[in-house]
């Protein structure tokens, strides 16, 4: 059995902030990630970051990614696991693991959760059809192997994902045929919107998918209009000869080894799904697990990055071996956060955030 | 299906490989994963369901979703999405849930 002072389970950009942010705080510091390498969905993010400077906005993901793995990779109080999948999360702070066909155990005194989140299906016919991908599975595609997803796309969602991909995808000399979206609004940056639009990309709001239809992989698409609420208006329903329909509908949180560890979780839709109760350190209701990242909360990746350091430098100095800066470092990590979540665009986190809080963590709800 | 020129990206392939894809002798490349090659070769069905045998791509790419579950090297339900190509692979089209021969 492997003995670490913080183990983290995930290396995106919140698993990646967390272990870095441990090992400042002089924890012995184990990260894990089921992938074959460090940076999750960071590596697939060819476009530049807003936010403030100290979250790297203005640079690409690609290489905030590779500036964090590099740091990961000098420290050498962080050792990295890959190919590894957490398996199960117990009371005695044993972690079970799967690493390339074999069984282990991790014990650690406190865990970060920074699992991520998972790309949301939507309900449509023909929605099981070949061609039918998620916004992060088009990504990897062209953006990692360098394959183009078909040649006629129709993307579904004008959040921030579909319209950042639909850029992608022209990018990797894909046509875009349409973005729709059910909302009367994009709900995305409007500087995203604007790029994709000089582009010749109509965005179709109050538009919906009824259907996909082929016989052995997408051919096209039947979409139609929407009415304010939300109903499909007669006889709007047409074709889009596409071959690729990209679903950008929103992500859903990978909670599920911290259901599987008995933390509480409630429902929260402005978090994107069922989250684990957190304290403002993000400690959960049980007491040797942390959470940062979107498996808190949808968010972006520059919050996913503060809040893995606001974990890891809360769960090193919780188990005593902090020297005296942690504390600092803390209060300025909470700082940034605020910070970060303090404009109209963090209201629904806020929120999201607050609902959760506003239960207890520790006895009520959680069976004895 | 590859992309030979991109304004930002720069993509290094690993040397070409072999493998046989329903009899066939497909190429891609080491490094990327069963998947990706399949596609780049146009190959997009890559299981049928169970009950009614419908067809099946990837959706999630990253080995979470079991769409792309595929008889490699007669191992059923591999996760073809997260499975690097090796030289020699023997990949088939999965029916329903697969079973060990």
């Amino acid at each position: 059995m492997k003995t670490v002072d913080i183990c983290v389970i995930g290396g995106g950009p919140a698993g990646l902030n967390a272990a870095l942010a441990a090992a400042q705080g002089g924890a012995s510091v184990l990260l894990l990630d089921d992938a074959d390498y460090l940076g999750g969905q960071l590596v697939k993010q060819t476009h530049m970051f807003f936010g403030s400077e100290k979250q790297q906005a203005g640079t690409r993901g690609i290489d905030i990614a590779s500036t964090l793995v590099q740091a990961v990779q000098s420290i050498p109080a962080i050792d990295v696991w890959l190919e590894t999948t957490a398996l199960g999360l117990y009371d005695d702070s044993v972690l079970t693991v799967e690493q390339q066909g074999r069984y282990r155990k991790v014990k650690a005194k406190r865990f970060i959760v920074a699992t991520g989140a998972s790309e949301k299906m939507l309900a449509f016919k023909g929605n099981d059809l070949p061609g039918v991908y998620g916004a992060g599975a088009v990504q990897t595609l062209m953006n990692v192997f360098g394959v183009r997803p078909g040649q006629r796309v129709l993307m579904v969602g004008a959040g921030n994902i579909g319209l950042i991909v639909s850029y992608q995808l022209l990018q990797a000399g894909v046509k875009v045929e349409a973005i729709v979206e059910g909302s009367p609004q994009i709900g995305g940056y409007l500087v995203h919107a604007s790029k994709i639009r000089r582009a010749g990309v109509p965005i179709l709001t109050s538009h919906t998918i009824l259907e996909a239809y082929g016989e052995n992989a997408v051919e096209g698409a039947v979409i139609c209009e929407l009415n304010r609420a939300w109903q499909i208006i007669p006889n709007t329903a047409r074709r889009l000869a596409v071959d690729v329909i990209c679903l950008a509908v929103g992500l859903s949180p990978l909670s599920d080894l911290l259901w599987q560890a008995d933390c509480r979780m409630l429902y929260t839709s402005e978090l994107g799904g069922h989250v684990a109760w957190r304290d403002e350190n993000l400690r959960t209701s049980q007491p040797h697990i942390y959470i940062a990242g979107d498996v808190a909360g949808i968010e972006e990746a520059s919050s996913a990055m503060v809040e893995g350091a606001v974990a890891g430098y809360a769960a090193a100095k919780d188990i005593g071996l902090a020297p005296m800066d942690v504390e600092q470092r803390l209060l300025v990590a909470l700082e940034q956060l605020k910070e970060l979540r303090s404009g109209p665009v963090g209201e629904k986190i806020r929120l999201g955030i607050a609902e959760v809080q506003s239960v207890r963590g520790d006895i009520d709800g959680r069976h004895t | 299906m590859r992309i030979s020129e991109h304004p930002i990206l720069k993509f290094k392939r690993g040397k070409e490989i072999k493998f046989s894809y329903e009899g066939r002798e497909l190429s891609g490349h080491e490094g990327e994963t069963i998947a990706a090659a399949l596609h780049a070769a146009g190959v997009k069905v890559l299981s049928r369901s169970a009950v009614l045998h419908r067809p099946r791509g990837f959706f999630c790419a990253i080995g979470t979703c079991s769409s792309c579950l595929m008889v490699v090297d007669s191992v059923p339900n591999v996760r073809v999405c997260i499975t690097k190509l090796r030289e020699g692979m023997v990949v088939a089209e999965q029916l329903g849930r697969g079973s060990l021969a």
